[in-house]
């Protein structure tokens, strides 16, 4: 299943939001989205998902213009984790991740054995069967990404679309998220904003600057010490070991001392990609 | 055993009143009517049970179920749970629409006065979305731009029935718009059961939908749900069941919010059980609202949107306290 962009972009009003990327995923690589906020990361989720149109290109899956792809459809072959998707619902965690049937189930195919099934294993499969009948807002914040990451793996999709999933979550369960990800064997384009979780979990980087793809690659190709710069306006310092695995330090701001301050966290090392 | 309930709500409305009728007389009644039983009766006994009691109760069931159906299918597409058709001002573009065919004879002879319902429903709406998307969506912004609907729809109605109608026709139409279930009779009832009926046979093929709604708009749709189908279909069926009901009895407040409410805290969140109950919880409050409206004054008939009011805006207060304490 291959997931590919040409030349799509989109825009609200005068103003350029996503501006002519052309993208293709690879089948089964983890492919990291990198670059600052309101660089049009989200956007060219929505995009790629289907679920915004582009003004002009098209967005292709399994060789097929996903417009012209029925919702249902698309949602059995792709699945989205958003960057915010909260709810006031007293739903259980169990419930939630039922929604991922959702594009199986209709008026006249009912909820089934086979569902229950696929509900337990992701339950399961994601560590949340023990605490399958909490209710949503009692949750922390860690255990309801794993419970969106659960739902979108109910969905039996081959691609799946990760915004930012590990925002709000400390380091440890970050790792742990994307890890758990990575087991999943699946083709996965996430937007990451740890330039180390990126060059730790990716096969490739794209970087997304002011709505346009400036640069795709390996991790090492794509994180130089210029580009950082260039698209965070932060100064860096790039290691790159024997793995050829690559690890950033960053420096605070000239002007403030020019020390050398690493903000990474310090596990970039320990974690070298197998 | 839903029906049971339903059932016994409607023997209740039939048998109580100005005059008690003994439930057995109603029994009896039906019996005639529908099988030609032939039992004896009184036939001002029979004819009140009939001709008025029954037919009221039967509307106000189907009223009540489909104001609680549309509130229901409006909190779960908007993500608001002060999302209702009184709140958003659809009842009052509904009542607008209507006096505009009644009075002023708009679409003559074309437009009866449900169509006209209709259409003062759906352009209520549409200007109240408008309104809240400028307004910057959130939830707050779509009950500040329902709460100006409401208000530019209800002046006017207000004008057009001081600017056009008779001093009699004004009269009985300000009654009405209160709620009010006096004036109602059988062939009310054969346009509210059908509208009811419809209104829950298209929300419960749309359930799923509903669910895959929990974490909004977006989500759905990478569920797969055509999220504008759905909005058109939903948003449409909820408009013509409120524009019904506002033609036969008027605009009736706080059904819409406060039984949703009610029916998730016994049944939880799934639409597949959550739309029926509702339904049923909404027909049995109406039932039993429009027997306290015919007792609670001796003599006198209280607008049975006054008792809807008096027990739903405390319950709505309740609403608004829960949604506090969960942030
Ligand atoms: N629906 C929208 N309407 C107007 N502006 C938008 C909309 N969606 C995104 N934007 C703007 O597009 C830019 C890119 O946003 P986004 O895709 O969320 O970036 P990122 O995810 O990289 O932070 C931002 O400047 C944002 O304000
Ligand atoms: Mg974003």
């Amino acid at each position: 299943m291959t997931l590919s962009a040409s030349n799509i972009s989109w825009s609200v009003g005068a103003a350029s939001i996503v501006d002519d990327v052309s993208l293709e995923v690879r089948e089964g690589e983890f492919l990291g989205l990198i670059g600052p906020n309101g660089s049009g990361k989200t956007s060219l989720m929505a995009l790629l998902s289907g679920i915004r149109k582009p003004r002009s290109g098209e967005v292709i899956l399994d060789g097929v213009p996903i417009g012209r792809m029925g919702r249902r459809e698309v949602a059995r072959h792709l699945a989205l984790v958003e960057q915010q998707a909260e709810t006031a619902d007293r739903i259980t965690a169990r419930q939630a991740v039922e929604l991922g049937r959702t594009p199986y189930l209709g008026p006249l195919s009912p909820w089934s054995a086979n569902d229950d099934a696929v509900v337990e294993a992701t339950l399961e499969n994601v560590d949340m069967a023990h605490l399958a009948g909490r209710l949503w807002h009692t949750l922390s914040g860690g255990e309801r990404q794993r419970l969106h990451i659960g739902r979108a793996l109910a969905q039996k999709p081959k691609i799946l679309l990760l915004d930012e999933p590990t925002n709000h979550l400390d380091i440890g369960h970050q790792i742990g998220l994307l890890d758990l990800v990575r087991r999943q064997g699946l083709t996965v384009v996430a937007a990451l904003h740890d330039l180390n979780h990126a060059a730790m979990f990716c096969d490739r980087i794209a970087v997304m600057q002011a709505g346009r793809l400036v640069a795709v690659g390996r991790p090492f190709e794509v994180l130089t010490a210029e580009r950082i710069r260039d698209v965070f306006g932060v100064e860096a310092a790039i290691e790159i070991d024997i793995e050829g695995g690559c690890h950033i330090r960053f420096q605070a701001q000239s002007g403030r001392g020019g020390r050398s301050v690493s903000m990474g966290d310090g596990t970039g090392k320990r974690f070298s990609r197998s | 055993m839903a029906l049971v309930v339903l059932v016994a709500a409607l023997w209740l409305g039939a048998a109580i009143g100005e005059t008690s009728i003994p439930f057995g007389v109603v029994a009896k009644t039906v019996a005639n009517r529908l099988w030609d039983a032939g039992y004896p009766l009184e036939p001002i006994d029979e004819g009140i049970v009939w001709s008025y009691r029954l037919s009221r109760a039967v509307v106000a069931a189907c009223c009540g179920a489909a104001l609680a159906l549309s509130g229901v299918v409006l909190q779960s597409l908007l993500r608001n749970p002060l999302a209702d058709p009184y709140i958003l001002g659809i009842s009052a573009g509904a009542s607008t629409g209507a006096v505009s065919v009644a009075i002023l004879g708009l679409g003559a002879g074309i437009m009866t006065l449900p169509m006209g319902a209709f259409f003062g429903a759906l352009i209520a709406f549409a200007l109240v979305s408008l309104l809240a998307v400028k307004a910057g969506r959130g939830t707050a912004a779509i009950i500040l731009a329902g709460v100006a609907g409401s208000q530019l729809f209800n002046a006017l109605t207000s004008f057009i029935v001081t600017k056009a109608a008779t001093a009699e026709q004004a009269r009985g139409i300000m009654f009405w718009l209160l709620g009010n279930l006096s004036g109602v009779r059988w062939p009310d009832a054969w346009l509210a059961i059908p509208a009811a009926l419809a209104g829950l046979l298209v929300c419960l093929w749309h359930a799923r939908s509903l669910d895959a709604f929990t974490f909004g708009a977006e989500s759905a749709a990478s569920l797969g749900i055509s999220v504008r189908r759905t909005y058109l279909a939903l948003v449409g069926i909820s408009a013509m069941m409120t524009a019904v009901m506002v033609s036969i009895v008027g605009s009736i407040g706080f059904v819409g919010l406060v039984i949703p409410h009610a029916a998730r805290m016994l049944v939880g969140i799934r639409h597949s059980v959550l739309l029926p109950v509702a339904a049923l919880i909404g027909a049995v409050f109406m039932i039993l609202a429009d027997i306290l409206s015919r007792v609670l004054i001796p003599g006198q008939v209280l607008p049975i949107g006054v008792i809807t009011a008096l027990v739903g805006a405390p319950a709505f207060a309740f609403v608004l306290g829960q949604r506090r304490g969960r942030g």
